[in-house]
Parts: structure tokens; C-alpha cells; sequence
């Protein structure tokens, strides 16, 4: 065991894979030279060589659509997206290509591509460097999109989705790249995709979360213990293939849904969850389904606390929720 | 009509007409810096003869024949409502088997939508190919896709879409993998004229160039985009110059003489095999039937324009290249294609009366394993149409 912060667990999983397996590469702007621009693959290059760990030119169409091809090959690449606000000139190759290929070839061949991208705020960004567009991934099939909250399931899930026979979008939460770090065992082991996990158990509501809104859901129903309310933390930590059956059983047995992201509200993938809550479970609830979540602006750079929701903005949801 | 409209109209007009004449449609397609061996008469330059054995010129001459039957006889398939959609390849079909010959058979292919000969001359049977028409159970693609969307994972033929120009960077990233697995093989990929104003045409150019890769992409300019001709994609005076700008070499080639495509992209896979990196080759052709059985090419190109083209007839142009050569005669010529012909309609039939893919198949193979939720809706499928229903 090691203590890691979640950006290091990031690049421990990309070298325990690459040495297990010589069909993991990596590509992406600045990832070789530079160890990229947070610093995710730091030391790769020189571990496993230009072959290995490819500096492309600053293209992301071109980034993911050749490790399409590569995993075609049958290699298993690992395509960084520098952030996730530059993933667009590519959301052609990703959403006609690559979560496609199995599908429209009747599974002659596939393409398990992982997609590496830093989103959401709280780096000071503003419209650019900061957005949440998980849902769009979401909603395409043929994709799976993972989002970790921890240090330790950064790696097991990072693990298990270079390991995947289908196409990941791997999201990591970049305002926690640097402020967590526990015990992360060394060498090689999985979290498996498709299981959320409740972060912390409670009674009384269900915050259901994902990604960096999972540390703000944690301090909120700290504090909201205080005032007598317990509150049961989902992080969600795979968005698709999505863990229902987590989801359902606790708000059968909490009565109650709050659910937190910071991607703007409307479509978004929160709205995903409280529709499946109202068709599955619409006889546990005591109160309307809630979503605390992202304006329905871009993200703005001098009012970004504003924008993403803070612990206050959590309780005062949660608040609304028990005192319906 | 408001009056900001009617200047808008206006503006556009003016800006039509000031950027470019559509009517100047085959402007660029001045056959300067043009590899031709073989001419519309079936004469050939001997020196530039690519050294071909009568066996393998055989089998290119089927499967340019068959294409252009096959096409025919689909065509009709489509005006009766039996299949929903054609995508056409007649007078293209020296580009994708002249190309495909020179390869290894273990080189990879990334097609767009007119290549069936490149299927065909690996050794593809027409019955596989109307199972992908039909969209029948023993298709590859389980019935997925719309026709002519043709792969192979036996040949080595790569699965095709149909947003142009993002299978360019695929076969760019499988060259470099081949690479990187110290294998020789190199992929080649087809794409239109069209394509080349896409942007992945540019990523995946920029990419082989830098990375060296050992890849050839092969442009098969037919002088249109459905509609619009060469010259409203670029105004630059050939497509093959733009090979200048990513650093690697190019050639111009008569697309309807397959002896040139083969040489051209023997040359290429040389310089490919030998670490040279890779070559953009722009064969000059004509598609002479329309877009797909949804196009009226009349609205945008003259007949006498095609009539043109219909004298540089690739598959005439090759047969009278084997009958000087010997190898063919009138007679043999009349039964391999009374031959092909058979074989094309009994493949249909039998293509036509296989089942369709069952309605569990539509929830197959979005992932590996179904999810819970392609299972709820896999089961009210099953529901109403009940277990195994192939439409019947």
C-alpha cells in the first residue's frame, strides 16, 4: 500500500497495465514529453519508450480516431482528451466510430478504446477548461462512461476499463486530482464497472453523486448530521452502464431523492437518474425527486462558485427534500 | 418576401457567381501529370507494364465485371422494392480492384461505400455480398446497416459507415499499431473527392506524415460529391498536391486504367514496407451511374458528359487489353460474363430467401454483454413479437 493522491492512482494504473500488458499505448497531446499537462502520465515516456507513449499533433479527431484503429489492430489504447471542453472536434469519431463499431459490424470487430479526459471545475477554468458534458456520452450506446471519486477507485476502475472489450470514456475529476490521497495498494487490481458504491450510509434521503460533487455531498451531510438528518451518499462512479439496483434500494428505503452533479440541469444526466427513480420507485418517495446541480449557463470563470454547487447549495436541496 | 431576405438571396448569388462557375465542373480534372499505361483502345505502354500473372489478371477482371453486374442487377433489385437502397460503383471499378491486387492479402483495407471490388477480388463470394444487401441473418453486419456498407474481418476489409472520411485516421492508426507490433503490413484506405474537405481527411493525413505510418490512401476523385463538383471542394489545382502539405508523396493516376492503380499502389506499398512512410494516390474517374438509387444525377451534369466517360470504360479497356494479351476472346469474354451473370441472380435468390436476424439480435452487440437496460427492453420486445420472430 501507498498513500496516492487520485491523480497519481491515474498514473499507477496506466503503469501497472502497461507493464502487464504490451498492447496498452498511450496518445495524446503533451502526454510524452511533458508527462501532460496535469501530469497523469508523468514517466511513462521515458519507462516505455515513443512507441509506447505517443505525442500527437493537437488533434483530437485524429487523437481518437488512430487509436480506433489501433485497437482495430488489437492493441488497447489509452487517448487522453487534455480537457474535456476540447473533446468535440472528436465527438464524431467517438460517438459514430468507436461506440459503433461493434454494433454495425454484428461484433467482427471492436474497438476497446479508453478515453482519458480531466472534467468539471473548480480549477478556475471558466468556459473552457471546466465543463461537465458527461451526458452526451451517456447517452450514446456502445459506450461506457466512468467517473471515480477516490484515489483508490481511480485505479481499480482504471484498470478495469483498459481491461474492457467495449469503448470507455473515463472522467476524471480534476479538482481532485491534488486534494485527495489515502492508501492505494500497489500493483494490479480492479473495481468493477457498472457498481456504484454508498459512500456513506443514512435514513433519512438519498444524495446520489458522482465524480468531484461526491467530496461537496460528503461535507453536506456531515454537516446535515449535525441538524439530525442522515443522509445516504451514492457515488455513482459508473454512469453508464448505470447501478440501479443501488439507486432503487436506497430510496426505498430513504423515501427521499437529492440528486447532485454540477453539469448544467437541463438534459443532464441527473435528470437520467430522477426519471428512472420516478418509474421504478415512485411508491417509496415522500418528496419530489430533486436534482442541485450546474447552472444552465457556461461555466463562468469570476462566478464559477456560483456556478458549481457548494455545500450550502447541497443542504439547502437536501433541506428541501426532508422538510416536504 | 422581406427585404433582408431578398438581399441575402441576392448576396449569395453574387457570391456563387464570384467564387466559382459551377458548370466548369471537370475543370480540374486536366489529365496533366497523369500515370496512364493502358489506353481507351486497350493499347499499352510495354515499359510501364506492371508484371501481373495471367492468373491474377483473370481474377481482376471478374471481379471488375462482377461489380459492374452485380451493380446492374441490384439496381433492379432496389426499383422493385425487394432491397431498400443501392450505392453504385460502375465506372470506379478499376479502383478498388486494381489497388486491392497489389496488396498483401494480409494488408488492411478501410473502404468507404464503392468498393466492393476490393471485397470481391480477395476472394469475397456474391452471396456474401447480397446477405449484406438483404440484411439477412448470415450477414456480417446482422443487418445493421444500410447496403453497400461491406466488410470482411476473414479479408481483412475493415467495417465501413457512413459520415465520409472518418475511416482515413482508423486505417492510420492501424498502420502505426502494425508498426509498433513489428508487423509488415500496411492499410490502405479509399475515400472520394468529397472527403478531402473533410476533417478528418486532414487529421488523418497529418498523423501518417508525422508518424511515418505505412499507410496509402487512395482518392478515388469521380469529379462529384452527390451534387457538387471537384471544384466546390477546393480550389486547389489537384487533390493529389495536397499531399505536399503533410509531407509525403502523391501520384495521379487514371483511375479507369487498372494497370496504372496497380502499379501506382505497388510503388506505394514498396515505399510503405520499406519504412518510407506513406503515399496519398489520386485516381482520376468518373462514376457513371448516379449517386445511389436515391440521386437524379441529370439535375447537376449533362448526359453528354457521361457519354464521354463511357468511352474510357474500365472494364472495356481491360478486356481489350486481354484479348490482345491472349488471354481472353469474344467467345470466352461472352460466357464469363453469361456466367457472372448467373451466379449474381441464383446468390440473390438464395440471399433473398434466407431469414432475417431474429429481433433478439437488435440488443446483440452494442457491448459485450447486455446491460440491465438493453435487457428490459430486449424483454418487451420478446413480448410483443415473441421469442425468435424474424418477421415472418
Amino acid at each position: 500500500m501507498t498513500v496516492r493522491t487520485l491523480l497519481q492512482s491515474v498514473t499507477d494504473a496506466m503503469k501497472t497495465e502497461m507493464e502487464n500488458d504490451e498492447r496498452v499505448v498511450v496518445l495524446g497531446e503533451d502526454v510524452g514529453r511533458d508527462g501532460g499537462v496535469f501530469r497523469a502520465t508523468e514517466g511513462l515516456l521515458d519507462r516505455f519508450g515513443v512507441e509506447r507513449v505517443m505525442d500527437t499533433p493537437l488533434n483530437e479527431s485524429g487523437i481518437i480516431g488512430v487509436a480506433t484503429g489501433m485497437a482495430l489492430y488489437g492493441l488497447r489504447p489509452i487517448a487522453e482528451i487534455q480537457f474535456m471542453d476540447f473533446i468535440y472536434p472528436a465527438f464524431d469519431q467517438i460517438v459514430s466510430e468507436l461506440s459503433k463499431i461493434r454494433y454495425r459490424s454484428g461484433g467482427t470487430y471492436t474497438a476497446p478504446v479508453v478515453v482519458r479526459t480531466p472534467f468539471g471545475g473548480g480549477i478556475k477554468g471558466g468556459l473552457y477548461h471546466s465543463q461537465s458534458s458527461e451526458a452526451y456520452f451517456a447517452h450514446t450506446a456502445g459506450l461506457k462512461v466512468v467517473a471515480p471519486s477516490t484515489p483508490y477507485d481511480a485505479k481499480g476502475l482504471l484498470i478495469s476499463s483498459i481491461r474492457d472489450e467495449d469503448p470507455v470514456i473515463f472522467l476524471e475529476p480534476k479538482r481532485l486530482y491534488r486534494t485527495v490521497r489515502e492508501e492505494v495498494p500497489d500493483g494490479a487490481y480492479t473495481v468493477p464497472i457498472g457498481k456504484a458504491k454508498i459512500a456513506r450510509e443514512g435514513k433519512d434521503v438519498s444524495l446520489i453523486s458522482y465524480g468531484a460533487m461526491v467530496r461537496t455531498c460528503l461535507e453536506a451531510a456531515e454537516a446535515a448530521a449535525k441538524n439530525g438528518i442522515s443522509v445516504e451518499v451514492i457515488d455513482l462512479r459508473t454512469l453508464s452502464p448505470l447501478d440501479i439496483e443501488t439507486i432503487i434500494s436506497s430510496v426505498q428505503k430513504t423515501g427521499r431523492a437529492v440528486i447532485a452533479n454540477e453539469a448544467p440541469k437541463f438534459g443532464s444526466f441527473a435528470a437520467e437518474v430522477a426519471a428512472l427513480i420516478a418509474e421504478k420507485a415512485i411508491d417509496s418517495l415522500g418528496a419530489p425527486v430533486l436534482r442541485v446541480s450546474g447552472l444552465d449557463t457556461p461555466v463562468t470563470y469570476i462566478w464559477e462558485s456560483a456556478y458549481i454547487p457548494d455545500v450550502q447549495r447541497v443542504l439547502s436541496y437536501i433541506n428541501r427534500s426532508v422538510s416536504y | 418576401m422581406p427585404d433582408c431576405q431578398v438581399k441575402r438571396c441576392l448576396a449569395f448569388k453574387l457570391l456563387t457567381v464570384g467564387v466559382v462557375d459551377l458548370n466548369e465542373t471537370m475543370e480540374m480534372k486536366k489529365e496533366t501529370g497523369m500515370l496512364q499505361i493502358l489506353d481507351i483502345d486497350g493499347n499499352y505502354r510495354k515499359e510501364l507494364e506492371p508484371d501481373i500473372s495471367e492468373e491474377l489478371l483473370l481474377r481482376m477482371y471478374r471481379a471488375m465485371a462482377t461489380v459492374r453486374k452485380f451493380e446492374e442487377i441490384s439496381m433492379g433489385l432496389q426499383r422493385q422494392g425487394r432491397i431498400g437502397f443501392y450505392i453504385g460503383a460502375a465506372g470506379q471499378e478499376a479502383c478498388s480492384v486494381g489497388s486491392t491486387a497489389a496488396l498483401h492479402r494480409d494488408d488492411w483495407i478501410f473502404p468507404a461505400y464503392r468498393e466492393p471490388g476490393a471485397l470481391l477480388i480477395r476472394g469475397e463470394t456474391v452471396l456474401q455480398l447480397f446477405h449484406q444487401l438483404f440484411g439477412d441473418s448470415m450477414d456480417y453486419n446482422r443487418g445493421r446497416q444500410m447496403p453497400n456498407h461491406f466488410n470482411s474481418r476473414e479479408k481483412n476489409v475493415v467495417t465501413p459507415s457512413s459520415p465520409i472520411a472518418t475511416q482515413i485516421p482508423h486505417a492510420v492508426g492501424m498502420a502505426i499499431a502494425a508498426k509498433h507490433m513489428k508487423k509488415k503490413q500496411i492499410a490502405l484506405t479509399f475515400f472520394g473527392d468529397g472527403a478531402t474537405s473533410e476533417n478528418d481527411f486532414h487529421s488523418g493525413m497529418n498523423f501518417a506524415g508525422v508518424f511515418r505510418a505505412p499507410v496509402i490512401f487512395l482518392c478515388q476523385n469521380n469529379g462529384y460529391a452527390i451534387s457538387l463538383p471537384t471544384v466546390r471542394q477546393t480550389a486547389s489545382e489537384t487533390l493529389a498536391q495536397k499531399a505536399d502539405a503533410y509531407g509525403m508523396p502523391s501520384e495521379r493516376v487514371d483511375g479507369n486504367d487498372v494497370l496504372a492503380v496497380y502499379s501506382a499502389t505497388m510503388r506505394a506499398a514498396e515505399r510503405a514496407r520499406k519504412g518510407q512512410g506513406p503515399t496519398l494516390i489520386e485516381a482520376l474517374t468518373y462514376r457513371i451511374g448516379p449517386h445511389s438509387s436515391s440521386d437524379d444525377p441529370t439535375k447537376y451534369r449533362k448526359n453528354e458528359e457521361v457519354d464521354e466517360w463511357r468511352k474510357k470504360d474500365p472494364i472495356k479497356r481491360m478486356s481489350a487489353y486481354l484479348k490482345r494479351k491472349r488471354l481472353i476472346d469474344d467467345e470466352s469474354d461472352r460466357k464469363l460474363i453469361e456466367d457472372i451473370e448467373n451466379e449474381i441472380r441464383s446468390s440473390a435468390k438464395k440471399a433473398e430467401s434466407t431469414p432475417k436476424p431474429a429481433i433478439e439480435s437488435v440488443f446483440e452487440n452494442v457491448y459485450l454483454e447486455l446491460t440491465w437496460n438493453l435487457r428490459e427492453e430486449l424483454d418487451e420486445a420478446v413480448q410483443r413479437y415473441g421469442p425468435g420472430y424474424t418477421g415472418k
